[in-house]
């Protein structure tokens, strides 16, 4: 598989601060790429450069082999659709559709011909005539997606383009979203903070922080081996455990848990560390792989349980005041601890990793 | 409240109709001083102008309360120095208005190729700086025009400075003839009105969502596609607020033609300002070209109106 955009140590710096601090990344052809983090992690900023509408202070930005880093927008075979849409407002559907095929001087027949068949594909065919301003919310979307695809990009960049939707909507556009890329074989770029949309869509996923890209991997490898703190948290609810690691060997760790006990945990990340990785760290053991145990490592006295509906969180504390949740299924018909009882906890097989900081 | 109203809503109807009903009754009393004024000050000289324009002359100014043509009759129609030729049509006063009307569209257009990159400039400027630019574009304003207009023709004769200085630097041997110039009229223009146009067109561009440009941008449109089919046509409201409100009073301008003209820059409201001056006043006359002006603009404005409806339609 050919490599779309590959992002080479891109640093952007606005005056005093700085944006992205040396990211590098490879985007595969036909890939639903997802760049995902909190506000202020340097996504759009990096979505933005890849477009062409902020210069990079450092690095290369290559697209199937041609450094782009350089070029004017007008100059990059890439297409963007808005956060806000940014429908010309002054122009019918159709009209904004046809917008980039016109720019690219696409003949008025194949114009009319592409714009139409882009129409027909979002379900807006009989809105062709309206102003974007007499469209709903999610028709708009749809138009901004209609226009960004129409002059066939090598690659489109979505800069969090659901986030203006009610949730159903929003919803039923990720799955829409996911069969488009699919259907067109175009590379999606997508930008967003909400995890459940990377989650649901991408093929890989890049989990952004304070201007670099912290992990990259697919959905599952990024919620179950998250390599550091800040992904293990960002990603999904964790409990987060401070341990005293007594030795790392072979990938294998082994830790002394509050309370004592020891444990002994995969940490591929702690081996390739210094001094072997001795010393304290933190242990992410995801609620729904906490089991309440007759006897286990761990002791905690129970505070408060939460209905989910299909779940029931169970909040405890650990003898050294560590918060922790265990996610229980609603179909235990046994009873569950009152609060204020002492329980202990085991965690599953593998569920416990050991993180870098 | 709605059951003290002394013709309430019918039972049943909601608490905010009653309320609406209230502050619709208390809206007709609080607008009377408005029209008040409108009436008085507004509506009433222009009926009263319009009444007088259908009078006939009294020497000296004033008029007769005999209703004639005359007034018209004279602006359009001429029948030799001694009126008793078969009648023409008088060109003099057209002239003037074609003029005036030539004048105050060069004008328009010239405070639209400078207002439009200046509001553009203080538009894009941090929001805490666009306050101070807007306060430096309305300084020389706090001045009364006549002081402005009068110092501009101080700067532009023959041993003002704007003279003196170019002799002084040998660029010229002989003062330029400035003042009593079609030029300075213009100058005298602009300079009033300038800030009429940049105002508006600083309030669209303002608003205007600069993701377009982008939009466009991404969509392989150049920058001087950009600015001709996004940014002019989505701020086109406020170029064409400030084209009326420079061109309806550049128009019917009297100080800076007056002041800075001669007797070739001869235009409509110096025409109509002389008809209420003194002896050689003509009150019916004055009144009947201030009518066939406002007829001219009103005119404008409805082919705007047309015009704007129909971009709106499409």
């Amino acid at each position: 598989m050919s490599t779309a955009i590959d992002v080479q140590n891109v640093i952007k710096k606005y005056g005093q601060s700085t944006a992205l601090q040396g990211v590098s990344l490879a985007i595969a052809d036909n890939e639903f790429f997802t760049l995902l983090g909190p506000s202020g992690c340097g996504k759009t900023t990096l979505l933005r450069c890849i477009a062409g509408f902020e210069d990079v202070t450092a690095g290369e930005i290559h697209l199937f082999g041609q450094n782009i880093a350089s070029l004017e927008p007008n100059l990059r075979p890439v297409n963007t659709v808005f956060q806000q849409y940014a429908l010309f407002p002054h122009m019918t559907v159709l009209e904004n559709v046809a917008f980039g095929l016109r720019m690219k001087r696409v003949p008025p027949e194949a114009r009319r011909a592409r714009a139409g068949k882009m129409l027909e594909m979002v379900h807006l065919s009989s809105f062709a005539d309206r102003l974007p301003a007499q469209l709903s919310g999610g028709q708009q979307q749809r138009v901004a997606l209609a226009r960004a695809l129409a002059p066939e990009p090598k690659v489109l960049l979505l800069d969090e383009p659901l986030s203006a939707l009610d949730l159903k909507l929003r919803q039923a556009m990720r799955v829409e979203l996911k069969q488009l890329q699919e259907d067109t074989g175009i590379t999606f770029i997508f930008v967003t903070h909400d995890q459940e949309e990377a989650l649901t869509m991408s093929d890989r996923i890049a989990v952004m922080s304070q201007g670099r890209v912290q992990q990259i991997g697919a959905a599952r490898e990024i919620y179950e081996a998250p390599v550091n703190r800040f992904v293990a948290d960002f990603i999904g609810e964790t409990n987060l455990l401070e341990v005293q690691v007594e030795r790392v060997l072979d990938g294998i760790a082994q830790v002394i848990l509050p309370g004592g006990h020891r444990l002994t945990c995969p940490a591929a990340m702690m081996a390739a560390g210094p001094a072997s990785g001795a010393g304290r760290h933190h242990l992410s053991i995801r609620p729904e792989r906490l089991r309440l145990t007759p006897s286990g490592p761990l002791v905690a006295e129970v505070e408060r349980i939460v209905y989910l509906g299909t779940d029931l969180h169970l909040l405890a504390r650990l003898q050294d005041k560590t918060a922790v949740t265990v996610r229980i299924q609603n179909n235990t018909r046994e009873g569950l601890p009152a609060p204020g009882t002492w329980v202990t906890l085991t965690p599953e097989d593998g569920a416990a990793r050991l993180l870098a900081d | 409240m709605a059951g003290a109203a002394p013709q309430g809503p019918p039972q049943g109807s909601g608490q905010a109709s009653g309320g609406s009903t209230g502050y619709r009754q208390i809206v007709g009393p609080l607008l009377l001083p408005t029209w008040a004024v409108i009436g008085v000050f507004l509506l009433l000289p222009v009926l009263l102008m319009g009444v007088y324009s259908f009078l006939t002359k009294e020497f000296r100014g004033g008029v007769i309360w005999d209703f004639t043509l005359a007034a018209y009759d004279q602006f359009f129609v001429t029948r030799g120095l001694f009126g008793d030729e078969p009648p023409q049509i008088e060109w003099t006063y057209i002239a003037i208005f074609w003029r005036s009307i030539w004048q105050a569209g060069v004008c328009t257009l010239i405070c639209l190729i400078v207002g439009f990159p200046t509001a553009w400039f203080i538009a894009t400027r941090p929001p805490a700086q666009r306050s101070v630019w807007l306060f430096l574009i309305t300084v020389p304003y706090w001045v009364n025009l006549l002081i402005r207009t009068v110092s501009l023709k101080f700067l532009l004769r023959d041993n003002g400075p704007l003279n003196e200085g170019l002799m002084a630097i040998g660029l010229i041997s002989d003062p330029l003839p400035l003042v009593n110039t079609n030029l300075a009229v213009q100058l005298g223009l602009f300079y009033s009105y300038l800030p009429f146009m940049v105002l508006p067109i600083y309030a669209a561009v303002e608003r205007y969502n600069f993701a377009l440009s982008e939009a466009a941008a991404d969509l392989y449109a150049t920058r001087w596609t950009i600015l001709r089919e996004i940014v002019l046509p989505v701020v086109k409201p406020g170029i064409v607020a400030g084209c009326i409100l420079v061109f309806v009073p550049s128009l019917g301008a009297f100080l800076a033609p007056d002041l800075l003209g001669g007797a070739k820059t001869f235009m409509i409201g110096s025409l109509i300002d002389e008809q209420f001056k003194g002896s050689q006043g003509n009150w019916p006359f004055g009144a009947a070209v201030s009518m066939i002006l406002m007829a001219l603009v009103l005119l404008v404005l409805l082919v705007q109106a047309r015009a704007a409806g129909k971009a709106g339609a499409r």
